[in-house]
């Protein structure tokens, strides 16, 4: 029954919305999956990455309070905290130089709240101090959610927005937020946050002015399959047109704490999604099977699915945690090179960029 | 590979050591799913639902790594009451529960004579399975009142022993056992036990644990054993492989925290650790597994270990060999107190199964299907 779809993945040829709906339905999860690993060796042959990086959650406020965020709070609600700027650069310094530190990051991902009360120069002083204190430390931050909300309090628009936070430190931008695409499915599952078009125009408008970023999918929720392929069809054609995304990462739902019911997705369909997402996104260099909210062992596994990254050391890491995630709050490099390494694969400790920092033996 | 397994030829040692070495993981995998699927043509994924019941928890052995054991004089330390032990039976069966799994540590003053009255105390009252003892204890339990093995089990069975566990079987790789569980019994004492059990009409299980300092040869030695004994006694019901968890208590502790444990070396140095500090990763775990279910064509069932792989992995186990997902664990003394317990309901073990797209069935000890959902 694959057999169509292996030819064209042999040859090279792009697989249509209707293969991705065949591969999504099939359980045959040893072709698919070796055939997304043969796609993934020819991007990235041996290789696989990982980051050395820090989460930080600047504020747990939200005016959105979508269903199934079991992260976010209203102010003044019991477990709801805002850092000031002098807080984030502490919780960052130990991992930034000097003698008898922590071992060293080199990026920090930021992402949170949207805030009632901040304005947008609070958020922009957040990557400037950053900036300023630690020079060399790549800085990830705000997804689309983020951003479409600074459009609006800044009154700089999308473009001026997105300058004035590159101007002052942002390197590199996630790819939360866009959840699933299709109108009706987002309608029940976060009626409260921008459209799958908003979460698109923000991105195509952060690839125009230099901005790179990745795109995720949050799956196991209350959509079809049909809505994932649309979804990644989406996010295809966009790549087709700017070519600034970086990584693509699959999102497995968590239900606990959240207003969405639900179990937890199943390992197969995990390693499924992950080698559906390499088959069908050819234009994407990379697939992160991110660990803090897969598990370490189905992440490792995804690598043999066709994954060639499974994200980074991660310290603190507030928004899985807060939904019954699955794992510990961090693993170290050595750690993280460990489980690519009995994966079969080499683990190259990364930058932002995909450059390599460092390969571990 | 995988038409090796369709035309049912047995793999030999050497080929054995070589799939595990460099077969891809999806090849493994597509050839132990092929096996499962002939095997149990339904689809049906089972469990049973049981409890650990541990008798004590005073162990001679005091593994340097276990959070379970007490000296006899400790505060905590108890022999289970037997008002305690209905106690749990009664759970047990309200919860649909068929089987109870009875280990605990090696009590230097409980003698047969103990085990006897326990056991016969349990049958008198309930008609329910008792799976227990592992090996170590059965050693233990022979040693201490001087009477062989065969004797040993025959007067448990006498009492009411229904099927042993396959606990405290590590690697049965004496050079192995040496290293990391010194004080334990010998590979040929375990299959010792299994053969003898398997004589007197007992089924039992087996299980092997890895990811410590084990080599493949090793791996497919144990597996040998067991397809060996297998061959001539048709006593195992299931194999369970699984991996050694650091953070766990004891490198020794049997599948499912069997209290095991030597039996006549005094407590010495300390084992070392293993050579790795992050234990099996899930990769490694799939291809044992896989091999696992390749290798032992004549063990029918192989059990997926979600207690120490977690939900996720043991869904993902299915389709590489195994179709079994092992106990509910109404209660787990032993691994609960180590923090590698994942708090799981049998809900959540039926829901796991049929996600993974199997049919979840309730079984007895001896993998009778009871219930289906
Ligand atoms: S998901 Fe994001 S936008 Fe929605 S409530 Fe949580 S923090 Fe706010
Ligand atoms: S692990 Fe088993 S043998 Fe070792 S001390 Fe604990 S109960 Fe005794």
């Amino acid at each position: 029954m694959l057999a169509r779809i292996r030819n064209k993945v042999l040859n090279g040829r792009r697989l249509s919305a209707d293969d991705a709906l065949r591969l999504f339905e099939s359980s045959d999860i040893f072709s698919i999956g070796s055939l997304a690993a043969y796609a993934n060796g020819k991007k990235n042959g041996k290789k696989a990455f990982f980051v050395r990086n820090r989460h930080i959650n600047p504020t747990n406020i939200c005016i959105n309070r979508c269903k199934f965020c079991a992260f976010s709070r209203s102010p003044g609600q019991e477990g709801a905290y805002e850092l000031t700027v002098d807080e984030i650069i502490a919780k960052l310094r130990p991992y930034c130089g000097g003698k008898g530190r922590l071992p060293g990051i080199t990026e920090a991902h930021i992402v949170g709240g949207l805030h009632p009360e901040w304005d947008f120069g609070r958020y922009l002083g957040i990557i400037s101090a950053i900036r300023r204190h630690f020079p060399g430390l790549h800085i990830k931050a705000f997804t689309a959610v983020e951003i479409d909300h600074f459009s609006r309090i800044s009154g700089l628009g999308l473009e001026g927005t997105l300058k004035a936070l590159k101007k002052a430190g942002l390197g590199t931008m996630p790819g939360g937020g866009a959840e699933i695409f299709a109108s009706g499915v987002r309608a029940e599952l976060c009626p409260e946050k921008i459209s799958g078009a908003r979460w698109i125009e923000v991105m195509e408008a952060a690839h125009g002015v230099g901005i790179r970023t990745n795109a995720t999918m949050l799956y196991g929720h209350i959509e079809s399959h049909e809505d994932r392929v649309d979804h990644l069809m989406r996010l295809r054609e966009m790549q087709d047109r700017t070519g600034g995304f970086q990584a693509f990462i699959p999102l497995a739902y968590h239900p606990k704490n959240t207003r969405i019911q639900g179990g937890y997705t199943s390992g197969i369909d995990d390693l499924r999604t992950i080698a559906v997402s390499r088959l069908v996104l050819d234009n994407f260099d990379h697939i992160k099977a991110y660990w803090i909210m897969l598990g370490e062992k189905i992440s490792q596994l995804s690598l043999c699915f066709g994954a060639d990254d499974i994200d980074g050391t991660i310290i603190e890491e507030k928004i899985t945690r807060s939904a019954g995630g699955l794992t510990a709050g961090h693993l170290t490099a050595d750690q993280l090179a460990h489980l690519i390494r009995k994966a079969g694969k080499t683990p190259v400790e990364r930058d932002s960029f995909y450059r390599k920092v460092r390969v571990y033996g | 590979m995988a038409d090796r397994g369709k035309k049912g030829r047995r793999i030999a040692k050497k080929e054995a050591v070589a799939m595990l070495r460099k077969a891809d993981l999806l090849e493994l995998g597509q050839a132990a799913d092929d096996l499962r699927s002939r095997l149990h043509p339904e689809g049906i994924v089972t469990f049973v639902v049981d409890r650990n019941i541990n008798y004590t928890n005073v162990c001679i052995n005091r593994c340097a790594f276990c959070a379970f054991w007490r000296r006899e004089d400790a505060s905590d330390a108890y022999i289970l009451e037997e008002a305690e032990l209905f106690r749990k039976i009664d759970e047990t069966i309200a919860l649909g529960g068929t089987q109870i799994l009875i280990q605990g540590g090696l009590h230097p003053r409980l003698g047969i004579d103990y085990y006897v009255r326990l056991l016969s105390s349990i049958k008198g009252r309930y008609d329910i399975n008792i799976h227990g003892f592992s090996p170590p204890e059965i050693c233990y339990i022979a040693d201490t009142s001087d009477i062989t093995i065969r004797e040993t089990l025959a007067i448990l069975k006498n009492a009411g022993l229904d099927s042993v566990p396959g606990g405290g079987a590590e690697i049965l790789s004496d050079r192995v056992r040496e290293i990391v569980s010194p004080r334990k019994i010998r590979s040929s004492r375990w299959l010792r036990v299994m053969e003898e059990a398997h004589g007197l009409g007992m089924r039992t299980t087996a299980t092997m644990m890895f990811g410590s300092i084990e080599t493949p040869e090793d791996i497919v030695e144990h597996l040998d054993a067991v397809r060996e004994l297998q061959d001539s006694t048709g006593g195992f019901t299931a194999f369970i492989p699984w991996s050694f968890q650091p953070g766990n208590t004891e490198l020794g502790k049997g599948g499912r925290g069997s209290g095991t444990g030597g039996r006549t070396k005094k407590a010495g140095p300390r084992p070392p650790g293993p050579e790795s500090p992050y234990g099996a990763t899930a990769v490694e775990y799939l291809r044992v597994l896989a091999l696992s279910r390749i290798y032992l064509d004549n063990i029918q069932n192989v059990q997926a270990s979600w207690v120490t792989q977690g939900l996720k992995l043991a869904q993902v186990a299915l389709r590489f060999g195994a179709n079994d997902f092992g106990s509910t664990m109404i209660e787990e003394n032993v691994v609960a107190s180590t923090g590698v317990s994942y708090r799981v309901s049998m809900e959540d073990i039926i829901n796991s199964i049929r996600a993974a797209g199997f049919a979840p069935c309730q079984r007895d000890t001896v993998y009778r299907i009871i219930r289906r959902y």
